[in-house]
Order: structure tokens, then C-alpha cells, then sequence
């Protein structure tokens, strides 16, 4: 029995790296079509497949609660805002080609994103080389709930009021008068 | 799986938000790779706090301090429209390379 156990838990582990990296290259080609593609529709239409692989992944580490409220606040809500915000400054529904900085501007950026990829890359992996999960355990959302209700109960009540705040100055800023 | 995955999704959809931020013009574009950096910075949350959770199960700071991310990213995202929406009321155009009125 612990033979089959051990089998089956190495299985599910070669799956669960097989989701990872189908998930992960689709995330990043969508990401990357996100800030080069020319239609500002299409762009917000692929940050939706960015943020449902984001989701995808939380599922992976067993965190159920953050998965699901990003798929809430964010495709839900973020994404519709993102739509309205495109359709009330009037934005052309197709291509439109002046989206990007001259191309000089560009490239800096990519080299300036290159570079700090670089560096990011050099310091996690000298940080982490091939250190392993282990056992990863359902975080579930009773826990979760605890956790905010009672050690960070402080900042949880801060971030209410900074979204009151929040609120009340997106209202002002956009009210005709 | 390794710790290092995850982490290097997220500096590589960092990078990205980073290019987007310096590339794009359109003030509802760039709001969109800010989003992406958040999102990427959630990763990397989510990722220690599972590493933590494995080790002392009572511990669940990354994914609390992800939610914070998340209300705090939506507050941005709501401000931020409305001063674009501000912006394309005054001047017909939310390209930011025309916003230089405080440039000296």
C-alpha cells in the first residue's frame, strides 16, 4: 500500500508540473500580447487569460480562497472596469496605432525589462537553486479567515477605510459639475 | 515542484509589466501592465506562503498579505480610471506624453 501511495503521489506530482508549464507559457504569451498588441479590446480580453492562469496557479499551491477571489474581483470586476474605462474615452474598437512610444522608446524598455529580468533571475536562483515544496497542504478558508480576523485584524480594518477613502475620491474625481 | 517556478513566472510576468509601463502611451494600457506587475508580485506572495504553510500550518501570511494586494490593486484600478476618465474630459485624448503641464 505505501508503494502504490508513493506512486501515485509522484503521479500526481508529474501532472501537477505538466500544468504548471502549459499554464505558465500561455500566461506569458498572453501577458506579452497584452502590452504589444495594437487593439485596446484585445488587450483586456488577453489580460483576462492572464489573470484565469494566475487563478489557475493559486489552485496548484492549494490556496482555494485567493484563487477564487481573483477570479472574482479580478475577471469580474477589474476587467469590466477596464471595458468601461475603453469604451467612455471612446477608444477606436480596432487597430489603433497610436498605443506605443516611438519605437526608440521601445526598445529602452525592452532592455531596461531585459535587464531587470536578468538581475531578478540571477538573485532567485542564488537564493533558491532547486529547494522543493515538499508536502503542500490545503490552506483552507476557515484558516485563512482566522488568520485575518485575528493577527492582522489592524490592517485588515486600514485597508477598509482605504477603500472608503478610495471610493469617495474616484466619486469626486468623476462627477460632472 | 520547485519554489523556483513559480518565482520566475512571476519576475518574468514582472518584466513584462515593467515593458508595458515604459511602452505604452494609452493611460488605460498602461493601467492594465500595472495590473500585471500587482498580479505577478501575487504570485510570488502565494508561492512563500505556501512554502511557509508546509512548514508551520497555522501560518497563512502570504495569502493574507496577497488579499491586501488585491483590495489595494482594485482601489488603484478605480482612482486611476477616474483621473482618466478626468483626463479625457479635459483634453479629448488620454495619450500621457501630452500630460507635460508639470514638466519644467
Amino acid at each position: 500500500m505505501i508503494g502504490v501511495g508513493r506512486v501515485l503521489a509522484a503521479d500526481l506530482l508529474v501532472a501537477q508540473n505538466i500544468a504548471f508549464y502549459l499554464i505558465a507559457v500561455g500566461m506569458v504569451i498572453a501577458a506579452v500580447r497584452v502590452v504589444t498588441v495594437k487593439n485596446m479590446v484585445h488587450a483586456a480580453l488577453w489580460l483576462v487569460l492572464v489573470l484565469g492562469g494566475i487563478a489557475a496557479q493559486f489552485i496548484l499551491l492549494a490556496a482555494e480562497f485567493i484563487a477564487i477571489t481573483q477570479v472574482l474581483v479580478y475577471i469580474g470586476a477589474i476587467i469590466v472596469l477596464f471595458l468601461f474605462g475603453i469604451m467612455l474615452t471612446r477608444a477606436p474598437m480596432d487597430r489603433s496605432p497610436d498605443l506605443d512610444h516611438p519605437k526608440q522608446a521601445r526598445v529602452v524598455g525592452a532592455a531596461i525589462g531585459l535587464v531587470l529580468l536578468a538581475v531578478m533571475g540571477y538573485a532567485l536562483w542564488d537564493g533558491f537553486e532547486d529547494r522543493q515544496f515538499g508536502q503542500i497542504l490545503v490552506q483552507r478558508t476557515a484558516q485563512v479567515s482566522d488568520s485575518i480576523f485575528s493577527t492582522y485584524l489592524l490592517p485588515f480594518e486600514v485597508v477598509s477605510v482605504l477603500l472608503l477613502a478610495a471610493l469617495i475620491g474616484a466619486i469626486v474625481l468623476a462627477r460632472r459639475d | 515542484m520547485l519554489v523556483n517556478q513559480f518565482l520566475f513566472l512571476g519576475a518574468i510576468l514582472f518584466c513584462i509589466g515593467v515593458y508595458g509601463v515604459l511602452a505604452r502611451r494609452n493611460a488605460v494600457l498602461l493601467l492594465m501592465s500595472i495590473e500585471l506587475i500587482l498580479n505577478s508580485v501575487n504570485i510570488n506572495l502565494v508561492a512563500f506562503g505556501a512554502l511557509w504553510h508546509a512548514n508551520d500550518p497555522s501560518n497563512l501570511s502570504g495569502q493574507v498579505f496577497a488579499l491586501f494586494v488585491i483590495a489595494i490593486a482594485a482601489a488603484e484600478v478605480g482612482v486611476g480610471l477616474a483621473i482618466v476618465l478626468m483626463l479625457y474630459r479635459t483634453r479629448r485624448s488620454i495619450d500621457v506624453s501630452e500630460v507635460d503641464l508639470m514638466k519644467g
